[in-house]
């Protein structure tokens, strides 16, 4: 009687009535992805010795183009960067050249920050990069949260698998771990500030931490952000990058 | 006595040419392998010292926790000042700030896209100072291969391989793509003026060579190095005097701040201090293990002139020869042989220590992957402890074979000797 009872609540752990994680990750592609955005946003990097804020305005259609200026400190003023497809194109004003980045170095850290530029360049929406099932329920900061665990279901994903704290009311995700193929965890983000902008939920503040490094993390802070917006196609040529 | 037995050496050549052969063997091996091994351990230390680690190295205590990752936010600054107090309080020691760095070379087009790149792995020296010798002390001028040295500010070296591989001539513009000191982007264009290659396949892929004052403008190292670097003025490596140097600087630097300036050895850095101690262990193992080979082939050939001499032996206990006279002439001779095949064989020994030192061997072909810091050639290195260590084996095997084989003597009964010897 006693083994049947454990077996009864083991099959009923196991068969716990989650959502759908696909359906879950829809509604959450829904808030974070759009066809075209701007962003002005400002990057707190912390370093051993001290903090700096870079300040840029980014322009971004679909997953596959983006544009991003530099606006201060005036170390990086007038630095660009273009993506278009997987190439990244990088304008330096002091010495008026454009400089191709591929390979290992799209893994190097942007600025210093914890962000690469294979994170800045990675704008997919999730389910086109990842299976899911939904591993349990837990709170984050007194809000009920879906624990998520996502296994890369293409090949040319910057992370292997992640886990992710979704919120149940308003699927956008608080907290995520990015893992390598190895299982070795690469980073970890926590998403914060949430506001309704345009209709939609979307974390303002975003701490990237690479684990691998000492330090406080980026934190990624919008300061504007609009959706679905028109964007002349120029933007996204190398001719802009020299504007 | 030593001149009667020295006759009777040179008299009975099968007495003596095989033991002395076999010592001549022995000795000469022992010297050479010694020689090549001391070589080739001075010449890694040498290099080391030259082009990383100096005599002893200054750097801050954050930046030696991660010092492979180079992690120019961690460099040393006010840099000047502590050089100055340096060379006022240390005059034994000649220093010099030199920063390492990490980034990306771009080539461009005609129309100033890329064209080629590739990982650098950059160096920035004091070149503009005439007093830092540090032209000389990393034989740039010997190693270039076209071109030559940077003269003012914005000119470059780069590794010949690496601007073979970019297609990169005298002359042409590259851009130097990395982080500064604060995370920043950093971009410098550099015009190549000269290209090089050191010999060690580490340093030659994709080097670049700047002078500070470039690489401080460029990394936002203002007053600052990754590091500075002290060389005894004498040139040579003195463990204990670099260890009390050491000591001395560190016990005033200020254990609660992470970028206080700490000094390092070249013995404590990139396993140096191992590589020496194994040399030391493998040059005593050596020597132990010839030794012991040794003892036993010479116990074998002692037995066979025991056994020839068994008549001898016996003949000379009948007339009243103690044994232990015996036994010590037996030693005795040891000695003598021992001595004239370590003088043979320390002479040949040390013959082709001095060849292998003038020509060495050229192993080249099998360093092209690496990336340990290690000469291209190999050569011996003959010091005075050449002209002593092959005597340890020489005469120490040849003793103790001896010893081994004589006492037979012992067990030889007097009043059975006249039947043994069948008189």
């Amino acid at each position: 009687m006693k083994y049947l009872l454990i077996a009864f609540l083991s099959l009923s752990f196991a068969f716990q009535n989650y959502p759908d994680a696909d359906g879950i990750l829809k509604k959450v592609d829904a808030n974070m992805s759009s066809d075209t955005n701007i962003t002005e946003s400002s990057m707190v990097i912390h370093g051993k010795r001290n903090s700096r804020t870079v300040v840029s305005r980014s322009y971004g259609e679909g997953y596959k183009k983006s544009f991003s200026e530099y606006l201060s400190p005036a170390r990086e003023m007038g630095t660009k960067m273009l993506k278009l497809e997987d190439r990244l194109w990088i304008y330096s004003p002091s010495t008026d050249r454009t400089i191709q980045l591929s390979g290992h170095m799209l893994r190097q850290s942007v600025m210093g920050s914890d962000l690469s530029y294979e994170d800045m360049m990675e704008d997919r929406k999730l389910t086109d990069m990842y299976n899911s099932k939904v591993v349990g329920e837990e709170t984050i900061d007194g809000r009920k949260v879906w624990v998520l665990e996502l296994i890369a279901k293409v090949d040319n994903v910057t992370y292997h698998s992640r886990k992710a704290w979704i919120d149940q009311e308003r699927f956008i995700p608080l907290k995520e771990e990015l893992f390598a193929k190895s299982g070795q965890m690469l980073k970890r983000t926590v998403m914060s500030d949430v506001k309704k902008i345009d209709g939609r939920w979307y974390p303002t503040k975003m701490n990237y931490k690479d684990v691998l490094k000492d330090g406080e993390g980026t934190d990624f802070i919008i300061d504007k952000i609009e959706f679905n917006v028109e964007i002349p196609e120029h933007i996204f040529t190398k001719a802009s990058l020299k504007k | 006595m030593i001149k009667f037995l020295f006759k009777g050496i040179l008299r009975d050549k099968s007495r003596s040419v095989l033991p002395i052969t076999i010592v001549i063997i022995g000795v000469a091996l022992t010297i050479v392998l010694s020689g090549f091994m001391r070589g080739i351990m001075g010449d890694m230390t040498d290099q080391s010292a030259r082009f990383q680690t100096g005599h002893v190295k200054i750097v801050t205590k954050a930046y030696e926790e991660a010092m492979d990752q180079m992690p120019i936010d961690l460099a040393i600054l006010g840099v000047d000042t502590l050089l100055e107090s340096l060379r006022n309080e240390y005059p034994t020691l000649q220093w010099v700030k030199r920063t390492n760095f990490g980034g990306l070379i771009d080539v461009p087009d005609a129309n100033g896209e890329t064209k080629g790149q590739g990982p650098a792995s950059g160096m920035a020296l004091e070149l503009f100072n005439p007093n830092s010798n540090e032209i000389e002390r990393m034989n740039i001028l010997s190693s270039i291969v076209e071109g030559g040295i940077p003269s003012k500010p914005g000119e470059a070296i780069i590794g010949q391989e690496f601007a073979s591989k970019l297609k990169v001539k005298i002359g042409d513009e590259i851009t130097y793509v990395g982080s500064t000191m604060n995370g920043s982007m950093s971009f410098k264009t550099f015009i190549v003026r000269g290209t090089i290659r050191f010999g060690a396949s580490a340093l030659d892929k994709g080097a670049i060579i700047i002078d500070i004052s470039d690489a401080q403008e460029m990394l936002d190292l203002e007053d600052g190095s990754t590091e500075i670097l002290g060389f005894l003025n004498d040139g040579v490596y003195v463990d204990e005097k670099a260890a009390a140097l050491k000591a001395e600087f560190n016990s005033k630097a200020d254990p609660n701040d992470e970028f206080a300036p700490i000094m390092l050895t070249l013995k404590e850095q990139n396993n140096l201090g191992s590589y020496l101690d194994m040399v030391d262990v493998y040059a005593g193992l050596f020597v132990g293990i010839f030794v012991f080979a040794m003892s036993l082939v010479l116990w074998n050939t002692g037995l066979l002139g025991g056994l020839r001499r068994y008549q001898e032996f016996g003949i000379r206990l009948a007339l009243g020869e103690s044994k232990g006279r015996i036994y010590k002439n037996i030693i005795l001779e040891a000695v003598l042989i021992g001595s004239i095949g370590s003088i043979l064989g320390t002479t040949l020994g040390v013959m082709i220590t001095i060849y292998l030192q003038q020509t060495g061997i050229d192993i080249s072909a099998y360093l092209q992957n690496s990336t340990m810091m290690m000469p291209s050639v190999m050569r011996s290195k003959f010091t005075a402890q050449l002209l002593y260590i092959g005597f340890i084996p020489g005469l120490v095997a040849m003793v103790i074979g001896n010893m081994l084989s004589g006492i037979g003597i012992y067990k030889r009964e007097t009043a059975t000797l006249f039947k043994e010897l069948e008189v």
